[in-house]
């Protein structure tokens, strides 16, 4: 399944929804290396220029997860969530979608607003325009801090995010994790029964 | 390097395209005087200026800056120019650019290592004369410790009994001195495009 369903995320979402998060958090380690740390200076340079490569394919890949998001169906949240735990994981997706379009757009606004004035050489391929933006010093250090601030709400988002996918998986023992691990058409056989006593479940799981 | 070969500005003494061009000759009758002038040796004056720029991917911008401390000598063989020799110091911790950052880039192990490698050299060691104000001068280049022949090419701007100057423009390929950082979005190749002013000693 290509393609969302009413309860399944199809394999373009998933594909979509890993490959950003590996990019992300890999960015926003080479963000914190080649900022907060000592390292030698031509490393630095190289991991500037690898973390704005990577960085536009972040941004890339997370117009298009907003752009499906935004024109495909979403599958119903699995029936185990109350309506609070609903609202506050739409919430959180909203968010995350914001934020992966807004970290990269306010990392490519650094490199354009700075005086610096280094080109965005794409892998070494292709010059990535700068964006029209004011080059000076106040402007670069607004951006920075924009991008700085963004990126480390994104990760502390991520890391609810992640601890509520674990926790569900592990003690709510739903399929809130697995449904987003493999597309498919068959759930975790142990939560479809949706049963309200969470004992059958864990009994179920155990046969196993 | 075209620009080297456009003719003497007129402001120049008129002895001097002789000394040029007729160097070596020595049947020059009236004019062997200057030549006598303009023979000698002279320190570099640090009036000079020594800059340089690198090209960037896409054109337009780079990096550009000069050096500001530097010393030297050279000597004009009135007899024959191509015996004629310069030797060049620059500090690279002098480095000027557009902005403190790509400054201590520049001196940084990144590229100078200036703490490690105090002195960029220059000793000549072949001199030839290519026009009546033109010159090309080889010599070995050391950088970060690593020496190569490279090639200047010399064009003479000024003269007098005290002093002298010339332009003097060279491309040099970086990377063979260890320097490879931020290859290819800024050029291998660094423009040098200096003005020095040799004072009589
Ligand atoms: C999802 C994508 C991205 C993430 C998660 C991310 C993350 C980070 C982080 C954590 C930092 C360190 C901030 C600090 O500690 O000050 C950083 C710095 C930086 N990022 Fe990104 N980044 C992303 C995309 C981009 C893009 C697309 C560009 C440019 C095209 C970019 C350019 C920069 C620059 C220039 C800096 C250094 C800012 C400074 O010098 O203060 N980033 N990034």
């Amino acid at each position: 399944m290509l393609r969302n369903s009413k309860d399944r995320f199809g394999t373009v979402t998933i594909v979509l929804h890993w490959t950003i998060a590996v990019l992300i958090l890999g960015l926003l380690l080479t963000g914190l290396v080649m900022r907060r740390t000592e390292i030698d200076p031509a490393l630095q340079f190289s991991l500037y220029q690898w973390h704005k490569s990577f960085g536009f394919i972040a941004l890339g890949l997370a117009a298009l997860q907003a752009l499906r998001w935004l024109v495909e169906r979403s599958p119903a949240p699995p029936p185990t969530l109350g309506p609070m735990e609903q609202m506050a994981s739409r919430a959180a997706h909203l968010s995350l979608i914001a934020l992966a379009l807004l970290v990269p757009l306010a990392g490519w606004a650094v490199a354009s607003a700075s005086t610096l004035a280094i080109p965005s050489f794409f892998f070494n391929l292709i010059v990535i325009p700068h964006l029209p933006l004011p080059r000076s010093e106040t402007s670069e250090a607004f951006f920075a801090l924009a991008h700085a601030t963004l990126a480390y709400a994104t990760l502390a988002l991520v890391a609810v995010h992640a601890a509520a996918a674990i926790y569900h998986h592990f003690l709510g023992r739903d399929e809130v994790l697995v449904r987003m691990l493999r597309s498919g058409s068959a759930p975790r056989p142990d939560s479809t029964i949706s049963a309200p006593e969470k004992d059958d479940t864990l009994v179920e799981r155990k046969r196993r | 390097m075209t620009s080297l070969r456009r003719p003497m500005g007129a402001a120049l003494p008129r002895a001097l395209v002789a000394l040029f061009a007729l160097a070596g000759t020595p049947a020059l009758g009236a004019k062997a005087p200057a030549l006598v002038d303009a023979a000698g040796t002279y320190r570099i004056a640090s009036s000079s200026t020594v800059r340089f720029s690198v090209g960037q991917v896409g054109g337009s911008g780079g990096i550009a800056g000069s050096f500001t401390k530097f010393s030297g000598t050279f000597r004009i063989d009135g007899d024959d120019i191509g015996e004629s020799s310069v030797e060049f110091t620059l500090y690279p911790e002098s480095v000027n650019s557009t902005e403190g950052r790509i400054e201590d880039f520049l001196r940084s192990s990144a590229v100078f290592d200036a703490v490690n490698y105090r002195t960029v050299t220059f000793r000549s060691t072949a001199v030839s004369q290519t026009g009546p104000d033109t010159a090309t001068i080889e010599g070995t280049l050391t950088v970060r410790g690593k020496s190569r022949k490279e090639r200047f090419a010399v064009a003479l701007t000024d003269w007098n009994r005290r002093s002298i100057s010339f332009t003097i423009r060279g491309s040099v390929r970086r990377s063979p001195y260890g320097m490879t950082v931020g290859t290819p979005i800024y050029s291998n190749v660094v423009e040098f495009n200096m003005n020095i002013r040799g004072q009589k000693r």
